[in-house]
């Protein structure tokens, strides 16, 4: 099993590839002259020819793609113009808030979609399959912003259930000794309730969102698995043995019917850190996705960058956990000949 | 032969409603099969023969129906029972073996805990015996090397070793009654052979009602007591291996045997007997369903049913103009 | 042909949704083409008297911070959203239609290319592709369209060529090689027309996808600049309002938008079941 999960991780170099000549590309493919740019409009012919050299832009296209690679093995993402900082520690600081939203809202679309799709699949015709259906075909339909905005009115503004939609905790808190980032369980790790509580209820909201958006294709995707699954001729074997219905929908039926679920969980990470962005705004949540658009809207590039890398790099990995989770689960994985 | 058939199936008829409309899958369906006897039911592809043995095992699609008919198994009309009754029947009692012994099992379970989970279910075993019990199972059915094989999921298996683990399964619980649905479809020769020789010799040791389906005229004449022939969801004619090779009387078991001329061809392989079978979901089929193929049909075959008129002892045929 | 005329309408009318789903997309064309004439005040003009004001007999969705009417705003803006949409699912069709079959059809070194760059981009998170693609090549309504079609094109190449690969040794593309077309040829005249209504689907499903891309994108501000009409920058604009309660601003603008992505998804199902009857849910 090893060696299969060494030859997955070799497999996603390619990917890896990829996404950093796409993301250098993007670099270079800046509107218009990037040494004009960068050097300012004042500048004299002199000064931005300057400014190029000083880029590496005056560089062939290989050339600068090695540069590119050194600078990102020495952790050098360039610097944010607005507040200064390297782009890689603003990036790291952020990252964390992004991922606590990311991770919950991945947790709560499972426990939701995946009970909810077997439900569906067992009791076919009932009230809970037309309700998947419905929650399916209308779940990819909502927006993730939007449903996050009806989300603050009705849950903040009218009911008041809700903290207000501003960050990752309440202004009367201060956040939790740093361990993981992630103020749940760091302020779990200090042993401060209080504040792991305001942490959970700034998180209800946008986590919520981000669950509905990402619920659909997983429901979708669980119902058809075991739809197809309860009716293979294995199941009737288990069946034809006397085995309870409950032995045969758990035990038998939803493992195997897991296997289609988990690679689609690809997709839905992909959904998942897309919404990610939005939802962060709407609920200004200080992730790397507002980070980000702030950059987009003053035309600061490197943290752009920065971000898009960081977000493919991200993505990658998940894949690649999604991949080494099937080859544990499917005994099969490696064996096909 | 016994005077209580272990299995008795009665004027048994079957639907199933599909978007196209109703299929009349099986009409007045009846045999018996014995204590220690083993009996096939033939025809060709679509003639009901699994229907039959899903329904007598209760596990037919939602969208199958039972209109009419019983099935009595130890004393116990399985079509009324509750699901419950059934289920501790189901593989204790009553078992099944099917065709494609390779999909037949759960891809991702080890056939031993397969086999274990139907012991743990049925056959008063401790968790910490069964294991050892499933690897005498499958010393039973002739696996070498049994421990080993015990811990391998079915793709490491071939597919008569499948079927083997399919046996151990079905037989763990030393039931009464074995239904065994083409199980060698799929296999190739050498292992069909060996598959229906186990059949046949644990059935014996074990004293048990064996009802095997299959396309295989020959097979069905090596192996069984009493043959049942079907056609389009009727019983065309039943009689014993002997006395039905002997002297056919329905006009299509005797096509069947002129179309098998050496014990090995297989029915799927004939495309001698002319016409198809009749579309089942027709709101109005002939009485006979065989009479459009019928080179002996006569006028009143299209007028009521045909009548099944017993002949020699324990055999019926349903037709109005027999051979 | 007749025949498939009375599926399409054994279709329509054994499923109502798919009827619901092509009047719906009837509604919303209607609105698209005609919006800008039928809006009851002019979608720009701003209004100091009438600021804020709730949905009422004379505005029947409210008014914003301006005082412009939302209706005449969410009206015009259906052609816009509408029109980047369909321009980058057209964009996507070309693109992806073409390597997917060709990757398909001749397998070898063409499978190859195509299919790396088809990781190469799902690599990424899609929308955050997008965000790095629209940045890049500059803030423009045109480069919202060719991002979205960019980052859907993927999907719809695998179908493409899934789709042609069954079909390159089929009966219909041996006889015409036997007749002495070439490769070329046979692939635009034959494999192109056959899985062409597969492809009309899938293109039904990825309008959905890329409305919702698109208003994702002038949601945070990219692409279509304020105060163009446009149904994400109209939620970004009455998102501030849904913390002090004036839900009117960003709640119509949203609806219009969920509609109009819920209406092609149904779409995409209905026109499913018309093409490939076996494959219902
Ligand atoms: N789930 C179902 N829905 C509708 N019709 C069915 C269903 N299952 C079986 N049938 C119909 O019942 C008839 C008998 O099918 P059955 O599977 O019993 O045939 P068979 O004799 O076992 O054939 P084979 O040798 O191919 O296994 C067929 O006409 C089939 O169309
Ligand atoms: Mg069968």
């Amino acid at each position: 099993m090893l060696r299969l999960i060494g030859k997955r991780l070799v497999g996603a170099l390619p990917s890896v590839i990829g996404v950093l000549i796409v993301t250098f590309l993007l670099t270079r493919a800046l509107p218009g002259d990037p040494a004009a740019f960068f050097a300012g409009p004042a500048a004299t012919p002199q000064a931005i020819e300057e400014v190029r050299r000083a880029l590496g832009l005056d560089k062939t296209l290989p050339e600068q793609f090695v540069v590119y690679l050194k600078d990102l093995a020495r952790g050098d993402l360039g610097n944010s113009i607005a507040t200064g900082q390297p782009v890689l520690t603003e990036i790291r600081t952020r990252l964390p808030a992004s991922l606590e939203l990311t991770l919950y809202g991945l947790l709560v679309s499972v426990l939701i979609a995946v009970p909810l799709g077997v439900l569906a699949a067992t009791r076919p015709g009932s009230w809970i399959d037309h309700l998947c259906r419905v929650m399916t075909t209308a779940g990819v339909s909502l927006p993730a912003f939007f449903t996050g905005l009806l989300l603050v009115y009705v849950l903040y503004y009218r009911l008041g259930w809700a903290p207000a939609p501003l960050g990752r905790l309440d202004i009367f808190y201060s956040a939790p000794p740093h361990v993981t980032g992630l103020y749940t369980i760091d302020a779990l790790l200090a042993g401060d309730g209080a504040t792991f509580r305001a942490a959970c209820a700034q998180l209800l909201l946008p986590v919520t969102a981000l669950a509905i958006f990402t619920l659909a294709p997983l429901a979708r995707m669980t119902r058809a698995a075991m739809l197809e699954v309860l009716g293979s001729d294995f199941i009737r074997t288990a069946r034809a043995s006397g085995l309870p219905k409950g032995k045969i929908v758990y035990a038998y039926a939803f493992r195997n019917a897991m296997l289609p679920v988990v690679t689609t969980l690809g997709m839905v990470f992909s959904f998942l850190l897309g919404a990610n962005v939005l939802v962060e705004k709407v609920f200004s949540w200080p992730g790397i996705g507002t980070f980000a658009i702030e950059a987009l809207i003053s035309s600061d590039y490197a943290p752009i960058q920065g971000f898009v890398l960081t977000m493919a790099l991200l993505y990658v990995a998940l894949n690649l956990a999604i991949d080494i989770l099937y080859i544990v689960i499917d005994p099969r994985v490696g064996f096909e000949s | 032969m016994s005077a209580v058939p272990v299995l008795s199936v009665d004027s048994l008829s079957v639907e199933f409603r599909t978007r196209s409309g109703i299929v009349k899958a099986l009409e007045n369906v009846s045999f018996a099969v014995n204590k220690g006897e083993m009996v096939a039911i033939v025809g060709e592809s679509g003639s009901g023969k699994s229907v039959t043995a899903f329904t007598v095992m209760g596990i037919l699609d939602a969208a199958g129906r039972v209109t009419r008919g019983t099935a009595t198994f130890g004393g116990l009309d399985l079509l009324q029972a509750p699901e419950a009754a059934l289920r501790d029947i189901r593989g204790r009692e009553m078992s099944m073996i099917f065709q494609n012994p390779r999909v037949a099992l759960n891809p991702i379970r080890r056939v031993g805990d397969q086999i274990a989970d139907v012991l743990l279910q049925h056959g008063n075993v401790t968790r910490r015996e069964a294991p050892k019990r499933a690897i005498e199972m499958l010393q039973k059915v002739r696996i070498p090397d049994p421990e080993r094989r015990a811990r391998a999921y079915p793709f490491e298996l071939s597919g008569g070793m499948c079927q083997r683990i399919m046996i151990a399964i079905a037989l763990a619980c030393s039931p009464k009654m074995l239904i065994a649905d083409e199980p060698t479809t799929g296999l190739d020769v050498t292992t069909q052979a060996a598959i229906m020789d186990l059949i046949a010799e644990l059935g014996k040791d074990q004293g048990m009602a064996t009802l095997l389906i299959t396309h295989d005229l020959g097979m069905a004449a090596e192996y069984c007591d009493h043959i049942v022939v079907m056609h389009a969801g009727h019983i065309v004619e039943a009689a014993p291996t002997a006395e039905l090779f002997a002297h056919p009387r329905h006009p299509y078991t005797a096509k069947l045997i002129a179309a098998t001329p050496k014990p090995t061809v297989s029915l799927m392989d004939l495309a001698a007997i002319p016409g198809n079978l009749p579309d089942l979901r027709a709101a109005e089929i002939a009485p006979c369903r065989y009479s459009a193929r019928c080179e002996r049909k006569q006028t009143r075959c299209d007028q009521a049913l045909p009548q099944v008129l017993g002949d020699v002892k324990n055999s019926v045929v349903a037709c109005w103009n027999p051979l | 042909m007749s025949e498939t005329l009375k599926h399409i309408r054994y279709v329509l009318t054994e499923n109502p949704v798919t009827l619901f789903a092509f009047s719906l997309f009837g509604f919303i064309l209607f609105c698209a083409l005609f919006g800008p004439y039928l809006a009851p005040y002019d979608p720009l003009a701003t209004n100091g008297a009438a600021t804020l004001q709730p949905p009422s007999g004379a505005h029947w969705f409210g008014t914003d911070a301006l005082g412009r009417d939302i209706f005449s705003r969410v009206l015009v803006a259906t052609r816009l959203d509408l029109g980047i949409a369909f321009f980058s699912v057209v964009l996507t069709f070309a693109i992806g239609a073409l390597a997917g079959i060709a990757a398909g059809f001749f397998g070898g070194w063409v499978d190859r290319v195509v299919g790396r760059l088809a990781d190469t981009i799902m690599a990424f998170p899609l929308f955050v592709l997008a965000m790095g693609i629209v940045a890049a090549l500059g803030n423009t309504v045109g480069n919202i369209v060719l991002a979205t079609a960019i980052i859907n094109t993927p999907l719809y190449a695998r179908v493409a060529r899934a789709e042609a690969n069954i079909r390159r040794n089929a009966g219909f593309v041996e006889a015409a090689r036997l007749s002495g077309n070439g490769e070329a040829r046979i692939l635009l005249m034959q494999i192109l027309p056959n899985i062409l209504p597969i492809l009309m689907v899938q293109c039904s499903l990825t309008m959905g996808y890329a409305i919702l891309n698109a208003a994702g994108l002038s949601f945070i501000g990219l692409g279509i600049a304020p105060p163009t009409p446009e149904w994400g920058i109209l939620v970004a604009e009455g998102a501030a309002y849904m913390i002090s309660g004036e839900w009117w601003v960003a709640l119509f603008p949203g609806l219009a938008l969920m509609t109009a992505v819920f209406c092609f998804n149904l779409l995409g199902d209905g026109l499913r079941d018309i093409v490939d009857p076996r494959r219902r849910t």
